[in-house]
């Protein structure tokens, strides 16, 4: 009897640790058996997709993926984790990558900890993908990643984006971006600004563009820092702070209720679906810009072939319907930069923040 | 009673057999991650989503199996707690101290039952304000700006001296250690670096989880250690059920915390934590006349598990509601929703009515299954305890090793893990109270970040604190706490204050 219950303990504890190791957010799960054949039914389904993907491997010959991981370096939830899941499923769904794309979560550091992980340890791994942001541009630029730069990394692309929109609450005295930008004029201190990063961090930095675009002195703006958007539209609904300066994919709920508006989108085109009618900060007359690309680089080592491959597939993932239909299910608008393209849009974009950051003197 | 309509065509969804096993399933995966030190529901839940989209699964089924995961992982994360010692998450420290100090005492049996229990009633009580007051709740937490959470913290820390024990002043020197503590990594409003000494893996802060199980994890086994060669300790298993009288003697308790929980849970970020150790220091207050919270009073476990349900069903409002995730575990749930093009916000409810009414039916069910999990099931945990020590605290300390690994698959963590299991030690040799430093490392942030925030929207104006009528309420209520126990023992007139503290 004793060893009897001895081994059904040992047993609970077997299933303690094999949970244990399988919980790590990375993967979808070691299925049971009805279940695995229900996932690998839904990619056999595309077999007509994963034909035409049969350009890509011949256009980057000496190259096929195996174990492909992709390092979201942040908590689950947020926008890398969705960068990595979402591509990885659309990856192996239209067959780019055989099997599934093995998702880690690495967060720390705003992205540092996986940078600094990559560009030391994982330096020439093929099968490598990192979810990346502007996120990743701007503390580059600001080098918070301590020694490491944008040239310790391949960048390979990137497939969508989200867009900033200025936001303030239903009942705010503001109806046009001309009436904030009026007021900033005359009292710059007296709206309060709540976003979701720190100073000098992304939803800060929409706000100083916009004001440097309507030529209001940045560092006058009164900017209040919280956890994260949620917490700052909250805020801004509990009427503790004037304006939002979120993106579009955090506001659609607030949005549909109509307890707030959206004073302008930082989008180069006006926008359609719920955003129909609201215009580009650049159509009022100010020429303010921002942009969440959705993207990804590799190890600075990875090969060219490999790197070659991962543009083309990219490239052809995002021709795909299944992609359409991710892009549009995470509220985002599809953005294609690629490879010998995105290099240079990524180094522009830091030179930019850079300059734009010791304007701005948070940087020396 | 257009509710009652609705609650019945929620039940139509949730009485389905496949939505009652997806209930059955998330809760039994919920129980599992949260008894496991280190891994949480939101562990779980990433895992399955990429699953449930896979199958196609409609989202109500699906918001059903992650919500099981949510709050049975509130009825898992007591167990390891009370028969161990090590709680799984920081929700769970306050039922560690007083579950474990009940399970050295030959009670794990009732600390289990009674965990279970106050665990269903907290997670009832709450569904029923749930689907009563959803709507007006989301209007009460958008009232809650920076001054009202500063005055909260306040409160939750004038309520600290409970947990000091004996000694007041080595109580109050370990909610400093954990401020301290807290400070470490970024600098939330101006992004500078604090005590990161260039170690980039600090500059988010030390994580709850690596700090609380080396606490409790790694302490407990040096402890087992140092006592290597004693009679083994844990061979009485006692009594499992509760007594009738114990049922009553926490009825009241149990209420209490629930409706602590809710409320609090409700307030996106401010969590489990703080409604399961307001929830107790509460009781301390009110109910302890023979000073027996922290000894293993089956009172002191009841209460926390109560208020952590119930903040785990409070957490759905806002995430329902406004859109706005209070927790990893919600913004995890958040990213799912949004995946099945359903957006939550003010007009969830409205738009999605047999989601919302599905789940609430759900979550009843849920309920009823976990107590029925669980309950018999507390006679086979506190078999864990006749598990020879030699092979069941390694055992323990392998599956932390394995968990705090997979949170960051960073081997950094397991490092600060042990060291902090040494400090644990350490302080738990010289009598510090563990509990005090890890709620100073949770409350630091909340305090420093919101008081910053409101000087920063006020221009450093200090009367800001003091501008709304819930700010003041909690301001008065802090004092209260913290002048109340003298006023108790002046007078002794110990009952009737009491009641109206509760009001």
């Amino acid at each position: 009897m004793k060893t009897k219950k001895f081994l059904l303990i040992l047993v609970v504890l077997l299933i303690m640790v094999l949970v244990a190791a399988c919980a790590p957010a990375e993967e979808p799960p070691p299925p049971t058996q009805g279940e695995a054949t229900q996932e690998e039914a839904a990619p056999a389904e595309e077999v007509s997709s994963a034909e035409e993907a049969a350009p890509a491997e011949e256009a980057a010959a000496g190259f096929t993926p195996g174990g492909v991981e992709c390092i979201a370096p942040a908590n689950p939830g947020g926008g890398w984790d969705w960068t990595c899941r979402s591509v990885g499923q659309t990856l192996s769904d239209v067959g780019l990558v055989d099997g599934t794309v093995k998702v880690t979560n690495m967060a720390g550091g705003g992205g540092g900890v996986a940078f600094a992980n990559v560009v030391t340890q994982q330096n020439d791994n093929d099968n490598l993908l990192v979810a990346a942001s502007p996120a990743t541009t701007l503390r580059l630029a600001q080098g918070q990643y301590g020694e490491f730069t944008e040239d310790d990394v391949r960048w390979i692309g990137a497939v969508g984006a989200d867009f900033a929109v200025i936001t303030v609450a239903a009942d705010s005295p503001y109806e046009t971006l001309e009436d904030l930008i009026t007021v900033l004029q005359e009292d710059p201190g007296s709206v309060n600004f709540g976003g979701g990063s720190a100073i000098g961090g992304q939803d800060h930095m929409k706000v100083m563009v916009l004001a440097q675009a309507a030529g209001i002195d940045p560092l006058t703006l009164k900017y209040t820092p919280f956890d994260g958007g949620g917490e700052a539209m909250t805020a801004m609904l509990g009427g503790f702070v004037d304006v939002f300066p979120g993106d579009v994919s955090e506001v659609l709920g607030q949005l549909e209720a109509g307890e707030i508006q959206v004073l302008a989108t930082l989008t180069a085109d006006p926008m359609g679906g719920m955003l129909e009618g609201v215009p580009t900060a650049k159509e009022q007359g100010y020429d303010a810009e921002w942009i969440v690309f959705r993207g990804f680089y590799g190890p600075g080592g990875m090969s060219d072939e490999a790197y070659n491959y991962w543009v083309n597939a990219l490239g052809q993932m995002a021709d795909s319907p299944e992609w359409e239909e991710q892009l549009q299910q995470g509220g985002l608008e599809k953005i294609v930069r690629l490879g010998p393209e995105f290099e240079p849009f990524v180094s522009t974009q830091i030179t930019n923040f850079r300059q734009l950051s010791r304007d701005l003197g948070l940087i020396e | 009673m257009e509710i009652l309509n609705f609650l019945f065509e929620g039940f139509a969804i949730a009485l389905t057999p496949f939505n009652i096993a997806m209930a059955l399933a998330g809760c039994f995966i919920g129980t599992a991650v949260g008894m496991l030190p280190g891994i949480g529901p939101v562990n779980g839940i990433v895992v399955l989503i990429p699953l449930t989209f896979a199958l196609g699964l409609p989202p109500e089924s699906s918001i059903i199996m992650f919500a099981g995961i949510y709050y049975g992982s509130q009825y898992g994360n007591s167990i390891s707690a009370i028969l161990l010692n090590v709680p799984g998450t920081s929700a769970a420290v306050m039922t560690a101290m007083e579950g474990n100090a009940m399970t050295k005492k030959g009670r794990a049996g009732p600390a289990l039952a009674m965990s279970a229990i106050a665990s269903f009633f907290g997670g009832t009580v709450s569904i029923v304000a749930l689907m009563l007051f959803a709507p007006a709740l989301s209007k009460w937490a958008i009232r809650f700006g920076p001054a009202e959470y500063f005055a909260l913290m306040v409160f939750a820390f004038s309520t600290l001296s409970s947990l000091s024990g004996k000694n007041l002043i080595k109580g109050l020197l370990a909610t400093m250690m954990g401020l301290m503590l807290a400070t470490v990594g970024l600098d939330p409003v101006s992004a500078v670096d604090r005590y990161t000494f260039g170690q980039l893996k600090l500059l988010d802060g030390l994580d709850f989880v690596v700090v609380v199980i080396g606490f409790f994890a790694i302490n407990e086994i040096l402890r087992y250690a140092e006592n290597i060669h004693d009679q083994e300790v844990f061979t009485k298993l006692g009594r499992v059920m509760i007594t009738a009288k114990e049922f009553a003697m926490s009825f009241w308790t149990m209420v209490r915390g629930a409706a602590i929980g809710f409320f609090v849970g409700v307030l996106p970020g401010a969590g489990g934590t703080i409604a399961s150790f307001v929830a107790w220091t509460t009781e301390q207050r009110l109910v302890d006349r023979q000073g027996t919270f922290g000894t293993g009073d089956i009172r002191g476990v009841a209460a926390p598990e109560a208020a952590n349900n119930a903040s785990a069903n409070g957490a759905m409002i806002p995430l329902l509601t406004l859109g706005v995730p209070g927790s990893e575990t919600t913004a995890v749930m958040l990213g799912a929703l949004l995946g099945m093009n359903i957006t939550p916000g003010p007009l969830f409810i409205a738009n999605n009515p047999t989601v919302f009414w599905g789940l609430i039916a759900s979550m009843y069910v849920g309920n009823v299954l976990l107590l029925i999990l669980n309950l018999p099931l507390v006679g086979i945990f506190v078999r864990i305890l006749k598990v020879p020590g030699w092979f069941l605290m390694p055992a323990v300390v392998a599956v932390s090793f394995v968990a705090v690994y997979s949170v960051n698959n960073s081997p950094f963590d397991i490092l600060l893990m042990a060291a902090f299991g040494i400090m644990g030690y350490l302080l738990y040799k010289t009598e510090f109270p563990l509990a005090s430093v890890i709620l100073g490392l949770v409350l630091g942030p909340l305090m420093e970040n919101n008081l910053r925030r409101a000087m920063s929207l006020s221009d450093g104006d200090w009367t800001y604190l003091f501008s709304s009528p819930i700010a003041i309420g909690l301001w008065i209520a802090a004092i209260a706490s913290l002048f109340l126990p003298l006023i108790i023992k002046r007078f002794g007139a110990a009952s009737e204050i009491s009641k109206e503290e509760v009001n």
